[in-house]
């Protein structure tokens, strides 16, 4: 378990950085490092050349303008779960990380590794997608910014060119007091999902659901948004019946199997991770409006 | 009044351990050192057509690709000799060193690379190409097992290796005598080992080459000496075997692997120290695994659920080889009665090779399986009778006036199958108490109120310990005063250097930080045997225990020649032999010791012997049974199948605690292996042989958020079988959680009828129970409470 021979790269800056990814060829980025070591060390990849890019500065860091996140690629999963702001304005995202994998990988994983990695069970593409998030990306002379629905291609398969590089992603804040909830069903915590979901929704003063979002992972190729479980529940007060009502969009999805689960079990299991994400979700939206108000 | 026995203390191995100052086999650097990496069969069983090492031989830091042709000049034989047996003779089912013309389960090893790097051994291994003309496989012994399956290995004329009855008394009188039969099929499936450290073997050619050092992480060090010697034909003299600091064993380290007869072999003929660590994937490929027993019972009882008779079939996968002798299969046919009563008793045993990785012990070595197997049973006769399970197990259960209660049994050894002592009803009871097995029933129907489904359960278990025939132990205080234990058990984890320098601490009067402990080293301890079978405190211990005994009293010998006082005035204490009364009077044991040495031509204490040192090899072909009773809480997630474990309550008695300490730790440890038996772990392979689970991303250890708080209990009851009064704790914790966590998820799923016979029980299998109990409620037209 030792990774074939490579070429070993470290830019001291995006633009070193840039200009080497326009350079290469069959190059990989080194993020944490927590997936792609792995992945390396069982010969499951053969780059010709590793650019490790944790000394470029300026990829890291948190900062709130207006009504959107912004996350350095290279900011690590820990520093995210316990950043004050991100626990204030999108909870979900904090719930979310203190299910990936264990404190000792957030302490080097990153956000933008587990991005491009793309791991349709991994829990921070779902949340990305749950957000409408916006993925900035960089090149050699040139930026661009591809919504997350765009980035998500097909399975472990970021929309992103050779020469380019994630470097930050931007999410739209929901306005405060709003519902939440991601949860998942693993086999032990840290563990690749089996299955997960995410909600976010928020409630008018009468209680009716005026906005809502959801998402699962882990079970097809690529993390989904639940458009009919959206649809269903709008504009509802998001009582039990509704929910149920919601989670026949479960009974759509292209569910993969695998040794962990059959494609049945895994829907199976969707459906009673979503239930429990939707009620617990609409229940702290009505909590916290009343909190609010 | 014991001082330094029975004492729970911190490991004396600890702090180096913690601050990272262990010397395992990778940590050991030699000069000009070499790295070994294999090539292995990707496929489980084929021809060899041709093995093209052309490209890998010219890769950059590659020194040799060596086949089994290669390594024939140093060896004797390109057959494994069979390991921990008495006769070491190779048969037509124990493994090769290097595989040239067949393999028989993917991970065998056909080549090897030895490289100035392990990065350069596995570039280069990548680049050998083997010709497969690949064969039929079997991976179900049960397939296996039917006349006309396709074999193994194409040597073989029957994957049947071996055929057993284990029986006794009249088994027709007693079914046809039963108020009641119960049948059920049982699947076990173990898992494996999986220490922390990996296998691993390093070779030193001595100056001159023709003498070579050994380290091997293994339980075996004696085997491995004595079977090196052999194979290589190499004198004894020109050979040393240790086992530095070990990782973990649990079972797989017990057996002798191909790595570590093709290592010396290519470090004779290349005249040059090899190195090769076994790495994770490898482990999974290639290391022993205890894998799966089909057992198919009957059991007859009278109409009060007190059993009668047990009868039926095992059928135990052994994998591709047979490393050792099988004894797996027949521990567990001899163990499934295990505490309780049982008159007659008749299974037939069938010993079946697959074409998977070799089979042998994992901590409870057969054991784990038969508790399952009667616990389950036992759970069956209470279900279909409407008795409480604790009831019908007290009813069957040895009592201790029946103690020694001998089984009609004969263990490896021939000597009779007699359980030396414990209280086993007692045990039952308490463990029992301590769980709130009685009032439970209440705090399930209040949970069942509030829609959740918990449930309880409980288990049994009987282990013989401290297997023989002997083991070695050497008590040795040097001029310097310094105390030396030197003992052919092998430390790997557990605490035995503790443990033994408490027992000789304890006689000699000193502190067990004042001993230091030299275990698996065949330079220090020309016998030994090892560690298996939770016998090295008994064995080594007994042997340490009265070596101690004897150095004391040697000690008190000759110092009563030297201060002219006699015998019985003196004593040991402080690392001195004193004047009871006088403490100001005595001598240090470093005088005595100095004195015991000699000097040319001084005359020597009359009837003392030189040397203050004591070397015993106690025997004993008697095991000293121990016994446990473990209680258990979980709750079921019955929409996923999800179990989550609440409360452990374990009761154990292993006789007289030396370390309670350690002991804890020990239960701890096999109560976690037994939770990953019943829950998580899976050692998958495909239809064509391919292992599934590889890394630990797919084979699911339990780690510490899946574990419940232990509570447990210790009983004493010494063994008179040793003169500790000590009963091995090892493997004790794993034997009946499987058992147990199974009772209790199948208590929790009352509600749905579900019956469980298999382990692990994964949620997705124990989802579908649940469905299957739903739907045949749902055709019955029952209302699920």
């Amino acid at each position: 378990m030792k990774p074939p021979p490579f070429e070993y790269l470290r830019p001291e800056s995006l633009d070193e950085l840039c200009v080497m990814l326009a350079g290469t060829e069959n190059a990989k980025i080194l993020a944490g490092g927590q997936s792609l070591m792995a992945m390396l060390n069982l010969r499951y990849v053969f780059p010709d050349v590793l650019i490790d890019i944790n000394r470029v500065p300026g990829l890291a860091g948190i900062e709130i303008k207006r009504d959107r996140l912004r996350i350095g690629a290279m900011t690590r999963q820990r520093k995210i779960e316990l950043d004050p702001l991100v626990n204030e304005r999108a909870p979900i995202v904090a719930e979310a990380l203190h299910l990936v994998g264990h404190r000792q990988t957030r302490n080097r994983g990153t956000i933008g590794g587990s991005l491009c990695h793309l791991d349709p069970a991994a829990e921070l593409p779902t949340i990305a997608l749950l957000h409408d998030a916006e993925i900035e990306i960089a090149k050699e002379g040139g930026r661009r910014t591809l919504p997350i629905a765009d980035f998500i291609v097909d399975y472990m398969t970021p929309g992103i060119e050779p020469n380019e590089v994630v470097v930050a992603v931007e999410i739209p804040l929901w306005q405060d007091g709003h519902g939440y909830c991601f949860h998942e069903f693993t086999r032990r915590h840290g563990d690749f999902a089996v299955a997960s979901a995410g909600c976010l929704v928020t409630c008018d003063a009468s209680g009716t659901i005026d906005k809502i979002a959801i998402a699962v992972g882990g079970v097809s190729t690529v993390p989904l948004r639940g458009v009919e479980a959206e649809e269903v529940l709008s504009g509802t007060s998001g009582d039990d019946a509704t929910v149920e009502a919601a989670l026949s969009f479960c009974d759509g999805l292209d569910v993969l199997g695998d040794f962990h689960g059959s494609a049945d079990y895994r829907k199976h299991v969707a459906r009673s991770v979503l239930r429990k994400t939707l009620k617990t979700a609409i229940s702290r939206a009505r909590d916290r409006l009343g909190g609010l108000n | 009044m014991s001082r330094v026995v029975g004492h729970p203390k911190h490991r004396i191995e600890d702090p180096a351990l913690l601050r990272g100052n262990g010397r395992f086999v990778d940590d050991i650097a030699l000069p000009d050192l070499l790295h070994v990496a294999f090539v292995r069969s990707t496929v489980a069983h084929a021809r060899i057509i041709g093995v093209d090492v052309e490209i890998a031989k010219d890769m950059p830091g590659v020194h040799a690709v060596m086949q089994a042709k290669d390594l024939k000049p140093a060896l004797m034989s390109l057959r494994m000799p069979l390991g921990a047996s008495p006769s070491s003779a190779q048969n037509s089912s124990t493994p090769f060193v290097l595989s040239d013309k067949e393999v028989a389960y993917v991970g065998e090893p056909i080549a090897m690379v030895v490289a100035h790097s392990r990065y350069e051994a596995e570039d280069a291994v990548a680049a050998v190409i083997v010709d497969y003309d690949t064969l039929p496989v079997v991976t179900d012994a049960r397939v296996g097992a039917v006349v006309g399956a396709p074999v193994v290995r194409t040597e073989l004329a029957s994957n049947v290796l071996n055929k057993l009855k284990v029986e006794f008394g009249d088994i027709e009188a007693a079914f046809s005598d039963a108020a009641h039969v119960f049948h059920d099929d049982l699947l076990q499936h173990r898992g494996c080992g999986h220490p922390m450290e990996g296998r691993g073997v390093l070779v030193e050619v001595r100056p001159g080459g023709n003498s070579l050092c050994v380290w091997s992480s293994t339980q075996m060090p004696h085997d491995l000496f004595h079977a090196l010697s052999a194979m290589l034909d190499l004198d004894e003299n020109r050979l040393r075997v240790i086992t530095p600091d070990v990782g973990g064993g649990f079972g797989p380290k017990y057996c002798l692997y191909p790595e570590e007869f093709a290592l010396p072999a290519a470090a004779t003929i290349l005249g040059r120290n090899l190195k090769w660590i076994e790495d994770r994937r490898e482990n999974f490929l290639a290391a022993i695994q205890e894998r799966d027993q089909y057992w198919s019972l009957d059991v007859a009882t009278d109409a009060d659920g007190r059993v009668l008779g047990m009868k039926g079939s095992l059928i135990h996968d052994q994998g591709a080889y047979a490393p050792k002798p099988v004894n797996l299969p027949y521990n567990s046919a001899t163990a499934a009665t295990g505490p309780y009563i049982v008159p007659a008793y008749s299974v037939d045993v069938s010993i079946v090779h697959t074409n998977k990785v070799p089979v042998s012990s994992v901590r409870g070595a057969g054991y784990p399986q038969a508790a399952f197997a009667m616990e389950r049973m036992m759970d069956l006769i209470a279900t279909e009778l409407g008795i409480d399970r604790a009831e019908v197990r007290a009813r069957n259960l040895i009592p201790p006036s029946k103690m020694p209660y001998t089984k009609p049994l004969k263990a490896r050894s021939g000597a009779a199958m007699v359980y030396d002592s414990g209280d086993y009803p007692a045990s039952q009871a308490e463990a029992l108490a301590a769980a709130g097995w009685t009032d439970f029933p209440q705090r399930q129907a209040a949970a069942l109120a509030e829609g959740r489904h918990i449930g309880i359960g409980m288990a049994n278990a009987v282990k013989g310990t401290g297997r023989g025939p002997f083991e070695s132990g050497t008590v040795r205080i040097a001029p310097s005063g310094r105390v030396s234990v030197f003992t052919g058990a092998t430390a790997m984890g557990q605490g035995l250097a503790t443990a033994l320098a408490q027992i000789c601490a304890e006689e000699l009067g000193i502190e067990a930080e004042q001993v230091t402990v030299i275990a698996g080293d065949t330079a220090f301890s020309p016998l030994g045997l090892g560690g298996f079978a939770s016998r090295q405190l008994v064995t080594a211990g007994s042997s340490v225990h009265i070596a101690s005994k004897a150095v004391a009293a040697k000690a008190i010998k000759a110092a009563s020649h030297m201060l002219d006082v006699p015998e019985e005035e003196l004593e040991l204490s402080g690392g001195h032999v004193r004047v009871k009364g006088n403490s100001n009077r005595g001598m240090s044991l470093a005088e005595v010791a100095t004195r015991l040495r000699g000097a040319p031509g001084y005359a020597f204490p009359a009837d003392v012997d030189p040397g203050l040192e004591s070397s015993i090899q106690w025997k004993t072909d008697a095991l000293a049974y121990a016994n446990a009773c473990h209680v258990v809480e979980v709750e079921v997630d019955v929409e996923v199948g999800h179990v989550t474990i609440n409360r452990y309550v374990a009761l154990h008695d292993s006789g007289k605690l030396i370390n309670p300490m350690i002991v804890d730790g020990q239960i701890h440890g096999g109560i976690a292996h037994g939770i990953g038996n019943a829950l998580f772990e899976v050692m998958g392979y495909d239809e064509s042989g391919q292992p599934l689970t590889t890394t630990f991303a797919e084979y699911l250890l339990v780690t510490a958020t899946e574990l419940p708080r232990f509570e447990t209990i210790y009983l004493e009851t010494p063994s008179p079988m040793n003169p500790l009064g000590a009963k091995g704790v090892g493997e004790a914790g794993t034997i009946p959680a499987a058992a147990a966590i199974i009772s209790a998820v199948e208590d929790a799923l009352k509600p749905f009828a579900v019956r469980i016979s298999q382990t692990p029980i994964v949620p997705e299998t124990l989802f579908n129970l649940i469905q299957k109990g739903r739907a045949e409620m749902a055709a019955r037209g029952e209302a699920i409470s």
